[in-house]
């Protein structure tokens, strides 16, 4: 039955044995109609159905209510309590982007980024190249990798603190060089101590990624850049960096989304963006605005103004990783 | 994050094509109107206590009391569902309409927010609401009303909070471990810099310096209160902290700070427990906490001229009980809120968790009980003199403000004092007024 659905489908005009209007107009009508509803593989969209009311009820709709509430005055209620919820224009926006706190949480945030990317890129790609040799423990080192990225925030953070506190091992290992105040109450290094954070506690998985596109890089390819000279590092250049450049894209693009994104260290390892808010982020300040303070309009206007400041990023990433293709 | 909520929007629209407009959130003004026929109602009923051992077990034996005795109107009792914090679950579960009748663990702070969400049931509408409240609690009951004198939370039970000192720790600094000085600013600082001087602790007191919106209670303002004699932060809609004891109390924590007397990176575990500070704000709770743990010592919080003992204020640190506004048997939950809060249940609540039942005239309401745990005496006696925060609009967004030009200037030193609490009473100032 499926096959043959598949084969009305797909030729919509061609006569079916057995079909109860092999030559009739009205038949194939219905059809081309059926055809141009559910496409040429119907199966495909039942098969599909699921995920997508998944994304349209925990991500499309959320979206949306979020750029409707940024553009009214709007606050969680009880069931049965109806209060007006006006159109406020752009008063939302002007609000956010008029607060100081907000904008330079957008800074800190655009700081993050800065470091944490290239950082995520760079050491992801050069240490899957690395595990991906035959070379001893490598299954240990695997491991060892992606321990800290299914470890909890909460717990690892505990170990950062101690390592990076006035103190701690980091401070005891520098000596005279340790910055004064520590790393996480110093306005110039709370922020790149978050980014290095995030880097080494997600690199587990950019690692896992990379070895998988790795698998892909031809061997052949190595063995003529060997043959026409190429040392180690050369083939590196020449050959894995192209190779791939698609998964390249893809951690630059997780990098930059989960970063904007960046709740966790700021609200745990700096006590709430400290010191003084110097490493407070967007969606910390959401979190204030909406949840703790009760204003969801105004953490929603953050959030959409995040969402395009990310898919600007992401674009222009997306070109400077495709150029060459 | 947990900003939308999908079920919201129908629900509204719903809502609306029913009520059509006959029900308006005002203010100042009453709870939902979704359940108008619960005010009489009595049956069985859900409540919410807090998740630490010792009220789970005040919980469960009042809930087994009430039970025993009402067959036909039982009581289901739940430990609050984890969350960041007890605020933020409530919250949810009133915009969801799936919070219980009664929460035993409702922040005063979050109460103007919850009652503009139209979460809460007004128990100044029960015939005997504001006449228990009032008789039960005493004059501290007024700090509870709403701004047009509602009670949408009945005053529980409070911690006021102390100066906790490490006996051992005084003793290896050459303090007296009897009587520390450290009734003054002045004594303070002196006794704080010979602690660590004498490097008998890394510092002398380390409140969290995180940037919550809740940490000002632990290190401010309980030193306002006693320096004021009992204001609030904000009165009259005007934020009262620039005046000069307030400045007084901010300039005396920036001391600490730049002399390094107290601790401003995030410590992770108690750092009185471990011995990283010498002395700490805490309430009567800390007493079954720190049992057998420190040898401790407690004080009032000082003020600037050494105010005697007995005339001191401070934080109350209260949770409160409150209805909420899906309850359908609302007879039953007030019934079994004076029930909770009769003087043999607060007797019990006394005994199984240490906490101060917010009562007038505690002290001699339970003689016998304070004649066998001495210690807890004197925090009955300071109970008697506690300042709540205030019950206005933007609550929780005026004591952010207050964090946030607290942690920049006095904490970590990256603006003047007195001006960023000038920029911060003048923001609040506008928060406290908005409906």
């Amino acid at each position: 039955m499926v096959a043959s659905s598949i084969r009305d489908t797909a030729r919509p005009s061609a006569p079916v044995p057995g079909s109860p209007h092999p030559s009739g107009v009205g038949g194939a009508h219905r059809t081309s109609v059926r055809a141009r509803i559910l496409g040429r593989q119907p199966i495909g969209m039942v098969l599909a159905a699921p995920y997508a009311a998944f994304i349209a009820a925990v991500f499309a709709f959320p979206l949306g209510f979020a750029v409707w509430m940024s553009f009214h005055d709007y606050f969680f209620t009880a069931p049965g309590v109806s209060v007006p919820h006006p159109f406020v224009g752009l008063g939302n926006y002007t609000q956010v982007l008029g607060d100081p706190a907000v904008r330079a949480s957008f800074e800190h945030v655009g700081e993050f980024l800065m470091i944490n990317v290239p950082l995520t890129v760079g050491l992801s790609l050069g240490l899957a190249t690395a595990l991906n040799r035959a070379i001893r423990f490598r299954t240990f080192f695997r491991t060892a990798y992606y321990v800290p990225y299914v470890a909890a925030s909460v717990a690892v953070v505990g170990v950062w603190l101690f390592l990076f506190s006035s103190n701690g091992l980091a401070n005891s290992v520098l000596g005279p060089l340790a910055p004064n105040p520590g790393w996480l109450v110093n306005s110039v290094w709370a922020m790149p101590t978050i980014a290095l954070f995030v880097t080494w506690k997600q690199l587990g998985f950019f690692i896992l990624l990379y070895l998988a596109a790795l698998q892909n890089v031809p061997k052949e390819l190595y063995e003529a850049a060997s043959v026409d000279g190429a040392g180690a590092w050369r083939s590196f250049w020449a050959v894995t960096v192209p190779g791939v450049r698609q998964a390249t894209a893809l951690v630059g693009l997780l990098a930059i989304v989960t970063g904007a994104n960046l709740f966790t260290e700021p609200y745990l390892l700096t006590g709430g963006g400290g010191p003084a808010g110097a490493s407070t982020s967007p969606v910390l300040l959401m979190y204030q605005k909406g949840i703790e303070q009760g204003h969801p309009a105004t953490a929603s206007a953050i959030g959409v103004v995040l969402v395009i400041l990310v898919l600007i990023i992401a674009l222009v990433s997306k070109r400077i990783t495709d150029r060459g293709d | 994050m947990t900003l939308f909520r999908p079920a919201r929007l129908s629900r509204h629209a719903a809502a609306a094509a029913v009520v059509a407009g006959a029900l308006v959130l005002t203010g100042c003004g009453s709870s939902s109107g979704a359940n108008a026929g619960a005010a009489k109602s009595r049956g069985p009923i859900t409540i919410w206590y807090s998740n630490n051992p010792a009220e789970i077990a005040w919980g469960k034996q009042v809930v087994a009391a009430w039970n025993s005795a009402n067959p036909k109107a039982k009581v289901t009792a739940q430990e609050i569902p984890a969350g960041k914090s007890s605020e933020e679950v409530i919250g949810a579960a009133i915009t969801a309409g799936t919070e219980p009748c009664l929460i035993y663990n409702t922040s005063p702070a979050a109460v103007p927010g919850f009652q503009k969400q139209g979460g809460l049931v007004d128990l100044s509408s029960f015939a005997d609401g504001a006449s228990y409240i009032e008789a039960r609690t005493g004059a501290v009951a007024k700090q509870y009303a709403s701004a047009g004198g509602h009670y949408f939370q009945l005053p529980w039970k409070s911690n006021p909070v102390m100066i906790f000192y490490n006996k051992k720790i005084f003793a290896t600094a050459g303090i007296s471990t009897t009587a520390p000085p450290l009734g003054t600013y002045a004594q303070f600082l002196a006794t704080a810099q010979k602690i660590v001087s004498a490097k008998a602790a890394p510092f002398a007191i380390y409140p969290s310096p995180s940037s919550d919106f809740f940490q000002p209670w632990f290190d401010f303002y309980p030193l306002f209160a006693a320096a004021t004699g009992g204001k609030q932060l904000v009165v009259g809609g005007k934020a009262q902290f620039t005046n000069a004891q307030g400045l007084a109390v901010a300039s005396f924590w920036r001391q600490m700070y730049v002399a390094k007397l107290a601790g401003t990176e995030t410590y992770t575990g108690d750092a009185f427990a471990d011995g990283k500070a010498a002395m700490a704000i805490v309430g009567p709770w800390a007493i079954a906490v720190y049992k057998g743990k420190v040898a401790w010592g407690v004080v009032p919080v000082p003020t600037a001229t050494g105010t005697p003992a007995n005339q001191i204020h401070t934080f109350s640190d209260a949770k409160n009980i409150a209805m909420y506004a899906s309850c359908t048997n609302q007879a039953t939950a007030w019934d079994f809120m004076k029930f909770s809060t009769s003087s043999a249940q607060d007797g019990q609540l006394l005994t199984l968790t240490g906490q101060m039942p917010l009562r007038a005239d505690l002290p001699t309401t339970y003689p016998d009980y304070f004649a066998k745990n001495p210690e807890y005496k004197v925090f009955a006696e300071q109970a008697a003199r506690t300042v709540e925060v205030p019950n206005i609009a933007n609550s929780v967004e005026v004591w952010q403000t207050f964090r946030d030009a607290w942690s920049s200037s006095v904490i970590f030193g990256k603006s003047p004092v007195q001006q960023a609490m000038t920029d911060a009473a003048s923001k609040i100032n506008q928060l406290a007024g908005q409906s």
